[in-house]
């Protein structure tokens, strides 16, 4: 660092933590100046929000220091940090959805009249409202919260953290939710924040809105802190560089054709009130077709509908030509559509049971015998099987998949949904929360799966992912498919301008 | 302008906020309480409008007066879940504690032979114990509150058992007993509405237990762990011990039901109990509190404590057989909890 900078509001040296073994921050070292807006970068999973937690007080480190103005300090609860003047708006939004905004603002802090007996909610508001004032926002801080836009709850936040007269504030993707004149209104407040001598950590993918807002960049990867650059002059192909730790991967499966194999899934005109509009697709035998688009694009939404899960206002959806009527996820099952939903632990296994059972579930009939007897012997032989063909790493058939890493998991529903004899596969973020090496296997795991003539649907955030694997690329932007890129085509940037392409909005 | 949009990963770069029909949201939000106490004060009536044309005899003063003396003692323990059930917790023992209570005032007063205040006292006292024990297994050693309660309900009913040699106790050295529930205080000074004092307690418990829920930090939290515990931990809020607060104060008001029943019958029976705490349950949710926290109000549980008891009471005058009564509470519990579904789903 260069010595003109005043001393340090935070330093956070050689910090570690790990989750059941598993090590999610590494040896990080962080640096916040009083004054300063401080961007923290990385891949989803790269450890920013894990290391924003840490200095929250939400998790406990393992090893490492903490200093606040030179001087170590323990940050052993919430409290503790909002105590050291350390606020966080979080990326989930926390909040009490029958309670008002004031009341929601200055939780575990009501002002109290009557000897500290009864609330002192005329207060209570008076202090939310003057926050309000500051922020420039227009709210009644009676209103409860549960009847607000996203939007606003997240402004509630941004106010809750500032009621803190924090000296440090936290902010995880503060903008997710806002548009741009919410966005403007943040930064306006920000950099209010900033003369004052407040310290901000903004945590963000956005580039555009990180070159106006931010003075210093860490980046991380895999837990691991990489780098810290001043904004100003480093460009974005070195903060990307050092995010991927490796080249931009242009679309990688030109593999063999499929333009001409068999249709085995088609869907017209299907529509489910604003989440769905009128999206037609189709998938060949022996593909991967990636969804790309942001997050509430309405990708899973499809996929739901596709397999049965929500009911659709139209559409129509044919398998291998002929038109099916699904109802239920039963249904659909039975055409031989499986779906690996982005949330393997509620909706996915039964993370309480074995191996072997999660992998029976579906296909539990096959195993019956005489006098409706499970054949135990016969689950565990096929059950073994599959641990076998997918290289599933586990002690045994009868572990608890609860014990076991996310990428086995997932090659448990993978394999559960390949004995019930699907061969179209809709993936939703088959690589969420799998860490590095376990998402190769997976990819060979998917690419071995086409080969054998199944077809996939692959939802993906992760760009990288959608243009390694994908025969064919299909963009979603508000419930609408904005376009279907193949080959050369299929660019980083073509998906992301087809991926902001609003109805309202020209696109970019 | 910088650079184009170059996010590699776009997880967490979210859409623009969809505007939310806000009118709508608000009808369904804040309004479902206000709805279903109306709702269910509108359902009291009709019913009341039905036995009395069914009967002759429902309308008459002393009838009523049964009717409201029934209410009192579920009411109490209505009030009592009430605080629990909006944490989105539940408590199960809170028939068998309302009896420990008694058990134990019966103890003070007819084994030790103690004055009426301090009988009052002790009844109070362990029911606020008994509360604080749930809380602590709750809260501290983190036992499913359906589990830790249901373990609390058959202990205190086993426990009552034992210190009352399983006979009833009589309060035949404290005269006054009988008072608390069966007088009537407003009787004496208005001959005209007889209204035991049984029922007056309850009133005052529920004006009490309004003013707690409503104005005071303990009730502020209450809804607050029912609408989302994490966040209230996450604000640096000790959960912990305001959940064995708000246990605690559901002890106490046990322990006044426990009061009520011991001087309606004038002893107390120590293999009484079990069975109560689902009414009481029934009467809470009847009343509108939601299973799943966060929303609850007092008057919607005494509404409920009276639907419950004008049901039983109008059915029994229509000389249906008992059996057929409890059948029918049966549906009318699952058709309020349906009613509520169907406006969650709604909402949603």
């Amino acid at each position: 660092m260069t010595s003109v900078h005043p001393p340090p509001l935070i330093s956070i040296r050689g910090l570690s933590k790990s989750f059941a073994g598993v090590r999610a921050l590494e040896n990080c070292q962080f640096e916040l100046l009083p004054g300063e807006v401080h961007a923290l970068m990385g891949e989803n999973g790269a450890g920013k929000s894990t290391l924003m937690k840490v200095l929250a007080g939400v998790y406990q480190r393992d090893a490492g220091e903490i200093l606040l103005d030179g001087r170590a300090i323990e940050i052993d609860s919430p409290r503790a940090a909002q105590a050291h003047g350390i606020g966080i708006v979080h990326q989930e939004l926390h909040l009490m959805s029958h309670l008002s905004a004031a009341q929601n603002i200055f939780i575990g802090r009501e002002p109290r009249r009557g000897l500290g007996l009864f609330l002192d909610d005329d207060a209570l508001d008076a202090r939310a409202r003057r926050i309000f004032e500051r922020m420039n926002l227009a709210l009644d801080p009676r209103t409860p919260v549960g009847t607000l836009t996203v939007a606003r709850q997240q402004m509630v936040e941004i106010a809750k953290a500032l009621s803190f007269d924090s000296r440090v504030l936290i902010m995880d993707e503060p903008t997710a939710a806002l548009n741009n004149e919410e966005v403007a209104d943040l930064f306006r407040i920000i950099r209010q924040l900033k003369a004052q001598g407040v310290g901000i950590v903004y945590i963000s993918h956005k580039m555009d809105e990180l070159q106006q807002i931010a003075d210093r960049v860490t980046v991380m990867r895999d837990g691991k802190t990489i780098a810290t650059l001043p904004m100003a002059g480093t460009s974005v192909e070195q903060i990307i560089g050092m995010m991927v730790g490796r080249e931009l991967a242009a679309m990688t499966n030109e593999a063999p054709d499929t333009s001409r194999n068999e249709v085995v899934l088609e869907v017209r005109g299907l529509n489910r009130g604003k989440a769905i509009r009128d999206v037609n697709f189709t998938l060949r035998k022996g593909e991967i077709l990636g969804f790309a688009g942001l997050m509430g694009a309405g990708r899973t939404e499809v996929a739901r509908a596709v397999f049965g899960a929500d009911r659709v206002d139209s559409g129509e959806i044919r398998v291998r030509g002929a038109t099916v009527a699904i109802g239920s996820p039963a249904d659909a099952v039975a055409h031989g559509i499986g779906y690996l939903s982005e949330d393997r632990k509620h909706f996915g296994l039964a993370t309480g049971l074995d191996v072997e059972t999660n992998i029976a579930l579906a296909s539990m009939r096959r195993f019956l015998r005489f006098g409706g007897l499970v054949d135990a012997a016969a689950t565990r032989a096929t059950a073994e099987r599959f641990v076998r063909q997918l290289q599933i790493k586990t002690p045994s058939v009868e572990q608890q998949v609860v014990r076991l890493s996310g990428g086995n998991q997932q090659k448990i529903v993978i394999s559960k949904w390949l004995l019930r004899d699907c061969d179209i596969l809709f993936f939703d973020e088959p690589t969420r929360g799998i860490d590095v090496g376990a998402k190769a296997e997976i990819y060979k795991l998917l690419n071995a799966l086409v080969a054998q003539g199944k077809a996939i649907v692959m939802i993906s955030s992760e760009l990288s992912e959608v243009l390694a694997l994908s025969h064919r690329i299909v963009v979603m932007c508000e419930g609408r498919i904005t376009g279907e890129l193949r080959g050369a085509d299929a660019t980083q940037e073509n998906i992301m301008q087809l991926a902001t392409q609003r109805e309202s909005m020209s696109p970019a | 302008m910088g650079p184009r949009i170059v996010n590699r990963t776009m997880t967490e770069q979210a859409s623009l906020a969809r505007p939310s029909p806000l009118a709508a949201l608000k009808h369904t939000l804040v309004k479902p309480a206000t709805r279903q106490k109306a709702m269910a004060f509108a359902s009291l009536l009709v019913l009341m409008t039905f036995f009395s044309l069914a009967s002759p005899n429902f309308l008459q003063t002393g009838n009523l007066v049964s009717i409201l003396q029934s209410t009192a003692v579920n009411g109490v323990l209505a009030i009592a879940c009430t605080f629990v059930i909006i944490t989105a917790g539940i408590d199960l023992s809170v028939g068998t504690m309302m009896t420990f209570c008694s058990v134990m005032a019966g103890v003070v007063l007819t084994y030790w032979g103690m004055p009426l205040p301090l009988g009052i006292v002790a009844a109070i006292f362990f029911g606020a114990l008994c509360g604080f024990t749930n809380g602590v297994l709750i809260a501290k050693l983190k036992i499913p509150p359906f589990i830790a309660t249901l373990g609390m309900m058959m202990l205190l009913k086993g426990l009552s058992l034992v210190i009352s040699g399983t006979k009833p106790i009589y309060f035949n050295d404290t005269p006054d007993f009988p008072v608390i529930s069966q007088e009537s205080l407003i009787g004496y000074f208005i001959p005209a509405l007889p209204i035991p004092n049984a029922v007056l307690i309850m009133f005052v418990i529920a004006v009490l237990a309004s003013i707690v829920l409503n104005k005071t930090l303990v009730g502020r939290y209450t809804f607050a762990l029912g609408s989302n515990e994490e966040a209230v931990r996450l604000s640096g809020v000790n959960v912990a011990f305001w959940k064995i607060v708000v246990y605690s104060i559901s002890g106490a008001i046990c322990g006044v039901a426990g009061l009520l029943i011991a001087s309606r019958l004038n002893s107390a029976q120590p293999a009484l109990g079990q069975g109560y705490e689902l009414d009481a349950i029934a009467a809470v949710v009847i009343g509108g509190t939601s299973l799943s926290g966060g929303t609850g109000t007092i008057l919607g549980t005494i509404i409920g404590a009276f639907i419950m008891s004008v049901l039983t009471n109008g059915l029994r005058i229509m000389s249906v057989a008992q059996e057929w009564q409890t059948v029918l509470t049966g549906l009318i519990i699952i058709l309020a909890v349906y009613t509520d579904i169907l406006r969650r789903g709604k909402a949603a």
